[in-house]
């Protein structure tokens, strides 16, 4: 098990270089370091010597992949694109645009993304499932059609016209709930009532049509017919048999995207003017930070992978059937 | 007049000759034809690809950019000069909304702006009065108009239809009509045509009334609603159709050489995909638009007019969402080929010795035609509904252009106002659901056909 672990995590090593070049190229080949210094440091009496010495305060007076000058090893090492990424790997995310440290900002940011991402999450998991098992016991009656229909009609809509309607009705005119803000710990639980609530919402049309497509398919399968035949009811069927074989498709939807909860949602927060991760982002991308995106898209991508082997620790647990190998 | 082609504009008519030649190709093989003859057998898939050809129809139209000759007191010479801006088909037929601009926000059908103003009258008195609108007709029945409106609509509607069962069935015109009235012809006309003697009406009764009133109301700056949700109608489309397009022949030959020759080739292209569905989408999105627009900054000699900027930025918008969502379909495909070249009849074809590239042709990729068209339908959807949370977070297409996206987002800075402004953001909403909604009910119809797994 461990061995396996280890494994996948130093597979996960090529893959994180490959998100770097990606964003380096995105970030340095477009955007030269000469153009970032003209930009930083206004347009107007920008000298080659105050270029020169912004580079070298940042580190950025390296060459982009290969480096003449060196010798050896060091002809490819002692390059900006290797030095940037060895930065990334320590989780060093350097100084932002406005000089604040991006790390600890991060680290700041992260606790509200999750307070809104987990109970979203949460809810709708188990709303999605319920409903989705209570479609599949009701299989072809009218309950069934019209819930079907419904949703897909809440699947067309766009998510913003859920937050904003949300926000017009239980804040503009009913006054509930708060319209926007963040407080943390219990204090903030009418803040974060709203936006989860939509959350769940936008993602229930989705949601149970994939989960009913998930146990309709394991409905059909052999074992059920037995099961039934066997002489137990529908209800014991659906939830000691279809439930369980479920799980499997369930899982590889659902857990690759736990730690991706950290990242927060981008519309939800900036809408709701949380202070988490989500807003950050836009914040930088609305200020062009570019700094800041490219310490995003690396935690982003860690966590995704993180997910993906949690993936299949789970399958293990799950399934007798897969053994690590 | 001169006829202007645009980046996107020729995208657009590639692929409608692309559709063409595909139509043509389907309607020879008896098998395939036989398939979508299936698709089309219920009312749901009759209803929602009328609405889809009428949003397409708009499309097209806004996809023909003329520039407009001067007029005559203005030519210097012999030759002809053409003004600068270069207008579309759709922005002729809404001309007169182009031209009525008011000044400031009014609520559809309103006679006077929206916000009161402080004027001075001739008693030096000063007073807070709601202005009348400038290109608003106050004396016209709005009830009999619409009227007249609707009865037009159902004239023209009607003749089409008929026009259309005319074409289809000269030699029994009569019996064909009684058929389709009473529900039994052989695929559900009665709700095809149904869909598009609504739409229809619809269409003229917006379009009349339009005339006499901002039906749909104004903006911040008095720019017509219903004409900004008419032009948004093509940048979405484009956006949902040609997205994919740019992304299926990548993942097409990927996902199919990945699964056939293994070995190194499907690393690579696995450590590929892997890594760039690694990155989360918006990010890579964001990333890859901030760029575009630097790159877009140092190099103003690539565009001539506003529109031709904002063009090149869809363009370069839809690039970046294409490279950024081949990965799922190349995954799907990568594993379905797989399955389908361990098959018997592809051994046989290989034991025969035929080539690799005929085996990918002949046996291969017509098994993945259902997958291809099942995720082209389903993307689309996404990508509509998608380009509105990218133009919020500032990642979309050029704030000038019309979309969606930026109605919403410019109205949404208005609702603090009391009472809030709600036209614009419903307008974009409700055009957009219409799309969206149609799209989703036809790819859910195509799914239950060609998806093997729903054959009981």
């Amino acid at each position: 098990m461990l061995a396996y672990i280890i494994r996948r995590i130093l597979y996960a090593i090529p893959i994180l270089i490959g998100v770097n070049l990606i964003t380096f190229m995105l970030f340095f080949m477009v955007n030269s370091p000469d153009d970032m210094a003209r930009a930083q440091l206004g347009a107007k009496q920008v000298t080659p010597e105050l270029i020169q010495s912004w580079k070298e305060e940042r580190g950025y007076d390296k060459p982009l992949f290969v480096n003449p000058q060196a010798e050896g090893f060091a002809q490819v090492s002692d390059t900006l694109f290797v030095k940037e990424s060895l930065k990334l790997f320590t989780f060093d995310f350097g100084f932002s645009d406005s000089n604040r440290d991006i790390g600890s900002d991060i680290k700041e940011r992260m606790m509200p993304s999750f307070s809104i991402a987990l109970p979203t999450f949460m809810i709708a998991l188990i709303t999605n499932i319920s409903l989705a098992l209570l479609l599949v016991l009701f299989r072809g009656s009218m309950l069934d059609t019209s819930m079907m229909i419904v949703a897909v009609m809440i699947m067309s809509v766009s998510g913003l016209f859920y937050i904003i309607a949300g926000q017009v009705l239980f804040s503009k005119i009913w006054h509930w709930v708060p319209i926007s803000g963040y407080e943390s710990g219990w204090d903030g639980v009418k803040f974060i009532i709203l936006p989860v609530m939509i959350g769940v919402f936008a993602g229930i049309g989705s949601g149970v049509r994939w989960y009913r497509s998930i146990f309709l398919e394991q409905i059909n399968q052999d074992y059920v017919r037995t099961a039934r035949a066997k002489g137990l009811s529908e209800l014991k069927v659906l939830f000691g048999h279809v439930l369980r074989n479920g799980m499997l498709p369930i899982l590889t939807g659902v857990v690759v995207i736990i730690p991706s909860l950290f990242m927060g949602s981008l519309i939800m927060e900036s809408f709701f003017g949380i202070p988490g991760l989500g807003s950050y982002t836009i914040d930088a991308i609305n200020s062009q930070d570019f700094a800041i995106v490219k310490a995003m898209v690396f935690l982003g991508s860690v966590l995704y992978i993180i997910g993906l082997i949690l993936t299949d620790i789970s399958y293990t647990l799950f399934d007798p059937r897969v053994k690590l190998s | 007049m001169k006829l202007v082609m645009l980046w996107t504009d020729m995208l657009v008519w590639s692929l409608v000759i692309v559709l063409f030649v595909w139509s043509w190709v389907v309607s020879r093989n008896p098998q395939v034809k036989k398939t979508w003859h299936r698709i089309f057998k219920s009312n749901i898939a009759m209803a929602s690809s009328v609405v889809l050809l009428f949003y397409l129809l708009f499309t097209l139209l806004d996809s023909i950019h003329l520039r407009l000759a001067l007029p005559f007191e203005a030519q210097k010479s012999e030759l002809v000069a053409y003004e600068v801006e270069m207008v579309s088909l759709l922005d002729l037929i809404f001309e007169h909304n182009i031209q009525n601009t008011e000044r400031t926000y009014s609520a559809p059908f309103a006679t006077v702006e929206y916000t009161s103003s402080i004027v001075v009258d001739e008693h030096g008195v000063t007073k807070q009065v709601y202005l009348p609108l400038k290109y608003v007709s106050k004396k016209d029945d709005l009830i009999q108009e619409s009227l007249f409106a609707l009865g037009v609509g159902l004239a023209v509607a009607l003749l089409l239809v008929f026009l259309h069962i005319w074409k289809r069935e000269k030699s029994r015109f009569i019996l064909a009509c009684q058929e389709i009235i009473r529900g039994e012809s052989d695929l559900p006309w009665r709700t095809a045509y149904g869909t598009f003697i609504l739409l229809v009406v619809a269409f003229t009764w917006l379009y009349m009334l339009s005339y006499s009133y901002h039906v749909l109301g104004t903006d911040k700056v008095g720019g017509d609603v219903l004409y900004q949700s008419f032009k948004s109608i093509r940048t979405g489309v484009l956006i949902g159709i040609l997205t994919t397009l740019i992304m299926l022949p990548v993942a097409v030959i990927l996902g199919v050489s990945a699964g056939l020759f293994g070995g190194w080739v499907d690393d690579v292209i696995q450590y590929l995909y892997t890594t760039l569905s690694s990155i989360p989408g918006v990010l890579l999105i964001a990333a890859g638009v901030l760029s575009m627009q630097v790159m877009m900054d140092n190099n103003p000699t690539w565009f001539e007019t506003t529109i031709e900027r904002s063009d090149l930025r869809l363009l370069f918008l839809i690039l970046i969402l294409g490279i950024t969502s081949w990965t799922g379909l190349c995954r799907v495909l990568r594993a379905e080929t797989l399955k389908i070249s361990q098959m018997e009849f592809v051994t046989a074809a290989k034991a025969f010795g035929v080539s690799k590239l005929t085996i990918i042709r002949r046996h291969i990729v017509p098994n993945l035609m259902h997958i291809i068209l099942i995720s082209v339908v389903l993307d689309f959807s996404g990508l509509v509904l998608a380009e509105a949370v990218l133009s919020y977070v500032g990642v979309g297409v050029d704030p000038t252009m019309h979309s969606w996206g930026n109605m919403i987002n410019q109205a949404r800075l208005e609702m603090a106002r009391e009472p809030m402004v709600w036209w614009s953001l419903f307008s974009a909403f409700v055009f957009m659901f219409i799309l969206v909604l149609a799209a989703n009910l036809f790819s859910d119809r195509i799914q239950r056909v060609l998806d093997p797994r729903n054959k009981t």
